[in-house]
């Protein structure tokens, strides 16, 4: 069963971004071309193995490419919260002076509140787009990582291979990068994949509800949004973005997990 | 007991206190504000005079402290939109989110837990494996494209539905399993894992030993003792389940507390976000207070203080 899920969130995954890299060679059709003859076709119509929508866009090239934003900002998003909230994190457990305190209790405050809200918050004043939608998920979601990495640290430092490279006088910075760092690296990585996928999800509901990524960009958040006008006539609309963004998150969550119980198995996020 | 409460109850006013600082420091500087309600054609004198009338022409600090004095007098203003205190429109709403809230945390807890304890029960046969593959997809399903394919099979195909608003026990039905669906897998998971811990422990082996019968062991000596880590996930989902209940409202129409605040955001009516952040960090604050009180009843040898 385990190795099961593991592979299924491979191969899931692997599925999802080698379609987002093939894009331009499994539909030859530009997302963003309309053709107001062959709007709202069904799925298998000639050319359009998926469909079209209201303004005639192949459904298939527009889901191919939102695959591609998808991936594009959970990366973007993981990257930054893990190295930001990382570092914050790995300061505040090595130096626990009062700036740490501070900073962990602005990351309690901040935990205070729905993540969801959050992110669409922040992304409604600080304005939307693809670089604001990443800035607002990652302002909002460096805490998490701030937290586990500290707890880390803490008990990390305590161990004797850290003492005794103390005793004998390395630097510490060097501690930190030579002794630390590494040690709680797995940490990072396993709370990296568990949050790729909701920061996708975050994204599309953001998108959803009319902040982030605004039409006509192919972002299966805002693809579900212009579809719900047309859930009487045209199912595949709202049907497929669905169902991609579903799988993807379904992939990424396997693998996640798959990498918990191997690297960190008592980690609990 | 009674200094415990009172600490945490000073927390919680401090957390609330500096939600409010940072949305009213991110407002102030996303922009004017005062725009967005004017007609077009106006003249700059007018749109002065608006301003004036706001205090959006005072000096930040003065902003400020106007702002926190009305905060403690739970005056936030008026919404821009609807012209009346923004803060009596939000509790308006809570009503309508505390019920949708509370009808899909029942449908959690009734559908999740069963269900976690009967796979740890039944480890590695084929319910055991049913629950697994139901509570997997329904983590990774999110709720908004969930609720679209509810709306779509149940009110547009069958007819059996209401699409959205609110009335009848039957317009609850769809908004309170789309809200349901994501944290019962999560709990549902999760219980799975408690309940095989415990199952491992010395006691229950004594339990069994001395020749209580299954029901026992499980309903009394295994469930009390796998529910701390239970309750703590109930408690932070019951806070995300608000976060949640935006989305949900938004796709059933549902006139809540998250409708409107989407609304309002869509809408830069600041004066009703910031009524909405009071009133959501404050329901926030006072469940995971009520959980940490749980703790101390359901496991005797936690201390608080």
């Amino acid at each position: 069963m385990i190795h099961l899920k593991a592979w299924l969130g491979i191969g899931l995954t692997a599925a999802v971004v080698a379609a987002a890299v093939a894009a331009p060679w499994l539909s030859p059709h530009d997302p963003l071309a309309t053709d107001f003859v062959a709007s709202l076709r069904p799925p298998g119509a000639p050319g359009h193995p998926l469909g079209t929508d209201q303004l005639g866009r192949d459904l298939l090239a527009r889901v191919l490419h939102g695959a591609r934003l998808a991936l594009l900002i959970g990366v973007c998003t993981v990257v930054i919260t893990a190295v930001g909230g990382g570092a914050l994190g790995l300061v505040a457990g090595f130096v626990e002076r009062w700036p740490a305190a501070v900073l962990m209790r602005l990351a309690d405050v901040q935990l205070s509140f729905p993540f969801i809200l959050l992110a669409m918050t922040i992304n409604a004043i600080v304005g939307l787009g693809l670089r604001n939608i990443i800035l607002s998920l990652s302002a909002a979601g460096w805490v998490v990582y701030a937290r586990v990495v500290r707890g880390e640290v803490l008990s990390v430092k305590q161990r004797d291979f850290v003492q005794a490279a103390a005793a004998l006088g390395m630097s510490r910075v060097r501690l930190l990068l030579r002794h630390v760092l590494p040690n709680v690296a797995p940490s990072v990585i396993v709370v990296a994949s568990l949050q790729f996928s909701s920061f996708i999800v975050a994204e599309a509901a953001i998108s959803f509800l009319g902040f982030g990524v605004q039409p006509p960009t192919p972002a299966w958040g805002s693809m579900l949004s212009e579809s719900r006008d047309f859930l009487y006539v045209a199912w595949w609309l709202a049907a497929f973005p669905g169902a991609a963004l579903t799988l993807t998150a379904l992939g990424v969550n396997l693998l996640g997990d798959w990498l918990r119980d191997t690297l960190d198995p008592k980690l609990r996020v | 007991m009674r200094a415990y409460l009172l600490s945490r109850l000073a927390q919680t006013v401090l957390v609330v206190f500096l939600s409010l600082s940072a949305v009213f420091v991110m407002v102030r500087l996303s922009g004017d504000p005062v725009l967005l309600f004017m007609p077009m054609d106006i003249q700059a004198k007018d749109v002065n005079e608006f301003r004036e009338r706001l205090g959006f022409n005072d000096p930040l600090p003065l902003q400020y402290a106007r702002f926190v004095g009305g905060a403690a007098r739970g005056d936030f203003g008026e919404s821009l939109r609807y012209r009346r205190d923004a803060l009596d429109l939000v509790l308006g709403r809570l009503p309508a989110t505390l019920l949708l809230a509370a009808t899909s945390w029942l449908l959690t807890m009734c559908v999740a837990v069963p269900l976690g304890v009967l796979s740890a029960v039944h480890r590695n046969t084929l319910l055991d494996h049913a629950g697994t593959v139901a509570t997997v997809l329904g983590q990774a399903t999110p709720g908004f494209w969930l609720g679209l394919m509810l709306i779509y099979v149940f009110s547009v195909k069958l007819r059996w539905l209401p699409t959205g608003g609110t009335g009848t026990p039957a317009h609850l039905v769809m908004p309170s399993i789309v809200l349901a669906a994501f944290f019962a897998a999560r709990i549902a998971r999760l219980t799975r894992s408690a309940v095989l811990d415990v199952l491992n422990e010395e006691y229950i082996l004594t339990a069994r030993a001395k020749g209580l019968g299954e029901a026992r062991v499980i309903g009394k000596h295994t469930l009390r003792n796998s529910a701390i880590p239970i309750v703590t996930l109930a408690g932070l989902e019951a806070g995300q389940i608000l976060g949640g209940a935006v989305i949900t409202e938004t796709i059933f129409a549902w006139p809540g507390l998250g409708r409107l605040t989407v609304q309002a955001l869509l809408n830069r009516d600041f004066p009703i976000v910031i009524a909405a952040v009071f009133v959501i960090s404050v329901t926030y604050t006072l469940i995971n207070l009520a959980i940490d009180l749980l703790y101390a009843w359901l496991d005797p040898r936690v201390r608080l203080g």
